[in-house]
């Protein structure tokens, strides 16, 4: 028997090394001498912190949203009496949950299930295989089977990786460098710090089975600072990869060399662009060029340079060992294999599920995700962060592969997936977009240095009900412009948000302009908040709660709010009770 | 233009500071190109932020430019150029949050600590800052607190965190004097 428990970020955030001491405590007290496994993130995120046990037959009984009070029952019921504790059971091998078994899972295949701290519990499950036959293979086999595979680059763009690959071989030079993009900077995306957490081996036998392939020596991976634990993960992956002969001078005797260091990001969403992530590895400003050259031509110190994605690199070791047949045999017709979303958002079950392409969005976000939090109605989900766009609810059955996506208008990105619903204003979430995109502008680009300014003060207005007739134009018209002059995929990309939710929910922007309504009941310069004198019971909670003391009343009269002070956080409708609901929101 | 040194002098501020705490960092990475944004992070972890004395000693010591350094400072937002509290309230604006109530929570602390994002408390517990995303999106809204992530947060959860820690330090410093 064992216990296995997730301690990724999540389950830590959510409580889990306060669950691994309650546990250890009760082992103790019942002098039981089982061992206590710590992996990553199984992907189960809603129901952090989860405890698996896994009894003497090998089946696995997951638990969720454990807290350190529901220990003692499941040692007692379960590990000593043989009893599953039904109350908390999220999953069980026997019988698995909606939400993973509709999974399919490859990049994320040892992740909630190894130790990410031991390459031992890696290599027990066929790490390394791939690396070892791939030594013996020619370079060029190698770069075939990544084309049979059909597999595209998992960072957004969607560009085959093979040919990428392929490019940066052939390109000549003694020196070339094998970059790992684990800058994961969209809002709202999760996936590369969930893989790099929970099978860190996984990214680095990618990237030595590519840096054998393009014929370099030496491996980068730009890790965002924002992620401590992935990058302690990292450290302690590589040590152990080198201890073992895997990594290093002359890999398991052969005469292929590879050694792989990590460097930090600063925090500049811009750096996930190759030539800007290049220019911030050289120590400077993470300022993107003109392309070409591309990296495969004249990348980190002006070397070929071949860049990849966490994910992407993730796949590779899978390929090798099973084949690239195999990994085309899954996925659509142009997309193949699978792809990781984190989902998040107003969604029931969020976290990091893992699906063939070709699966419609609705599948995603219903038979996995569970629907909408509360039962609410879904208004959109947005997909590839800030360069993506809003998919609305008559394009849920769009199946989720790169040319589909791109032809709504979204992009597929590196995988977040952001559900809102009736309650989400959609110029907000545009406005929220272009916010973070105007200030990770690098300002190279005078299109996207002052367009996207220009757009955001536009949007700005239009929220706080100053918007004018022939702004939605203006807004398409500017829009245009930031597209076309700029350098790189951020600029580029920049006016997706606002294109695809002025396409799709026009009617928001114009109620906003025209009636100065917010539909959705967000924008706080276009909403009061009321008490229902007739409804109000006089109990006072909402004045206790209101950050500025505006709400006054006396016992047995209705409260008033004071509208001249009024911030509108909100706080008087939570906290009135349902039986009650005399706060009104217009 | 103006010469950026002014600019410097104007954004940076300083006190007294012990610029051999750099010795090790600069004698591992002078030598090594593209090393300008690994030294400023190392220094940034001894020193808590980047004062311009420690930017311009750095600018000497590995033969750039102040403008170069200066300028690789403010690029990133990781750089932080005026001294933080003891806490960083790292305030999570993640499309996830967002649309989960992050603004709320960022007026309760600003509220509570009676400081906007990007400021430190008088007494100098508390920096709130806001970052773009933490990657906990499923625990949304999150904050961050010197590495340690809170979430899901209402505004009076996140409020009474932070009272909490104001309270441990209260209690620890008055043992302290005790003593």
């Amino acid at each position: 028997m064992k216990i296995r428990i997730g301690l990724g970020s999540c389950g830590i955030a959510a409580g889990a090394l306060k669950v691994m001491e309650a546990l250890k405590e009760e082992l103790d007290s019942h002098n039981l001498k089982i061992e206590i496994q710590q992996t990553g993130c199984i992907g189960m995120c809603h129901k952090e912190p989860l405890l698996d046990i896994i009894d003497d037959n090998g089946q696995t009984f997951t638990y969720g949203k454990i807290t350190e009070k529901d220990v003692k029952a499941i040692i007692e019921e379960h590990v000593i009496a043989g009893n599953p504790v039904e109350k908390h059971l999220v999953n069980s091998s026997q019988n698995p949950n909606d939400f993973l078994g509709e999974q399919v899972r490859v990049a994320l295949r040892n992740c909630g299930i190894i130790d990410p701290e031991q390459i031992g519990h890696y290599t027990e499950r066929g790490g390394y295989e791939a690396l070892k036959k791939a030594i013996t293979m020619s370079p060029g086999d190698i770069i075939e089977e990544i084309k049979t595979s059909g597999l595209r680059g998992r960072g957004g763009a969607g560009f085959p990786t093979w040919f990428k690959w392929n490019a940066a071989r052939n390109n000549p030079g003694e020196i070339k460098y094998i970059v790992c993009n684990a800058d994961e900077g969209d809002p709202g995306a999760f996936m590369d710090r969930s893989v790099l957490e929970s099978d860190p081996h996984s990214v680095l036998e990618g990237m030595a089975i590519a840096g054998y392939a393009i014929g370099a020596a030496e491996g980068v991976i730009y890790c965002r600072a924002e992620y401590p634990l992935a990058i302690r993960r990292l450290e302690l992956a590589i040590k152990q990869a080198k201890e073992k002969d895997l990594l290093g001078s002359n890999i398991l005797g052969s005469t292929f060399s590879f050694n792989i260091r990590i460097k930090q990001g600063a925090g500049a969403f811009v750096c996930g662009e190759e030539t800007a992530l290049i220019a911030s590895l050289e120590g400077e400003r993470g300022m993107p060029r003109l392309k070409p050259p591309f990296p495969a031509q004249s990348g980190y110190w002006g070397k070929p340079t071949n860049i990849n994605n966490v994910e992407t690199f993730a796949n590779i070791p899978w390929i090798i060992a099973e084949g690239g047949k195999a990994f085309a045999a899954m996925g659509s017709q142009t997309s193949k294999g699978t792809k990781v979303f984190a989902l998040a958002g107003k969604i029931k079950r969020g976290g990091l599920v893992e699906v063939p392409m070709g699966l419609s969005l609705r599948d995603v976000i219903y038979k996995i995700g569970g629907g909408i939090k509360e039962d609410r109605n879904f208004k959109a989900v947005q997909l590839g962060g800030p360069s993506g766009g809003c998919i609305p609810v008559d394009l849920l059955d769009t199946p989720v592969e790169y040319e589909s996506i791109t032809a709504t208008g979204a992009i597929m990105g590196s995988g977040g997936m952001v559900v809102m619903d009736e309650t989400t204003c959609m110029v907000d979430v545009a406005r929220f977009f272009l916010d973070f995109t105007q200030k990770e502008s690098c300002g190279k680009c005078v299109q996207c240095r002052i367009g996207t300014k220009r757009m955001l003060e536009i949007l700005e207005r239009i929220c706080n009900g100053e918007g004018r007739p022939g702004d939605i134009e203006l807004l398409q018209e500017i829009a245009l412009k930031v597209g076309e002059g700029s350098l790189c995929g951020l600029g580029q990309s920049a006016p997706n948000p606002v294109l695809t939710t002025i396409r799709y929910f026009r009617e928001e922007y114009e109620a906003h302009i025209n009636e100065k309504k917010c539909p959705a009941m967000q924008c706080k310069a276009l909403i009061t908040y009321r008490i229902d004198p007739d409804k109000c019971k006089s109990c006072a909670l909402c004045a206790k709660k209101c950050p500025v003391n505006c709400i006054t009343g006396e016992k047995k009269k209705p409260y008033v709010i004071d509208q001249e002070q009024c911030i509108k956080c909100g706080n008087c409708m939570e906290v009135c009770p349902t039986k009650f609901n005399a706060v009104i929101v217009e | 233009m103006g010469c950026c040194c002014q600019e410097m002098e104007n954004h940076c501020k300083d006190e007294n500071l012990d610029l051999n705490l750099l010795k090790d960092i600069l004698d591992e990475y002078r030598d090594q190109a593209g090393s300008l944004v690994t030294v400023l992070q190392k220094a940034q972890d001894i020193y808590g932020y980047l004062p311009l004395t420690v930017l311009r000693y750095i600018a000497e010591e590995m033969k750039v430019k102040p403008a170069q350094v200066y300028g690789v400072a403010t690029f990133y937002t990781q750089f932080r150029l005026t001294p933080v509290g003891k806490y960083v309230i790292l305030l999570c604006q993640g499309t996830a949050c967002h649309v989960n109530g992050s603004e709320r929570i960022e007026t309760a602390l600003c509220q509570e600590l009676k400081i906007k994002p990007g400021e430190t408390t008088p007494d100098k517990l508390f920096t709130l800052t806001n970052v773009a995303c933490l990657g906990c999106c499923s625990l949304a809204p999150v904050m961050m607190i010197n590495g340690q992530a809170y979430g899901p947060l209402t505004p009076d959860k996140a409020v009474s965190i932070v009272k909490d820690i104001y309270a441990n330090e209260q209690q620890a410093s008055e043992g302290g004097e005790e003593s």
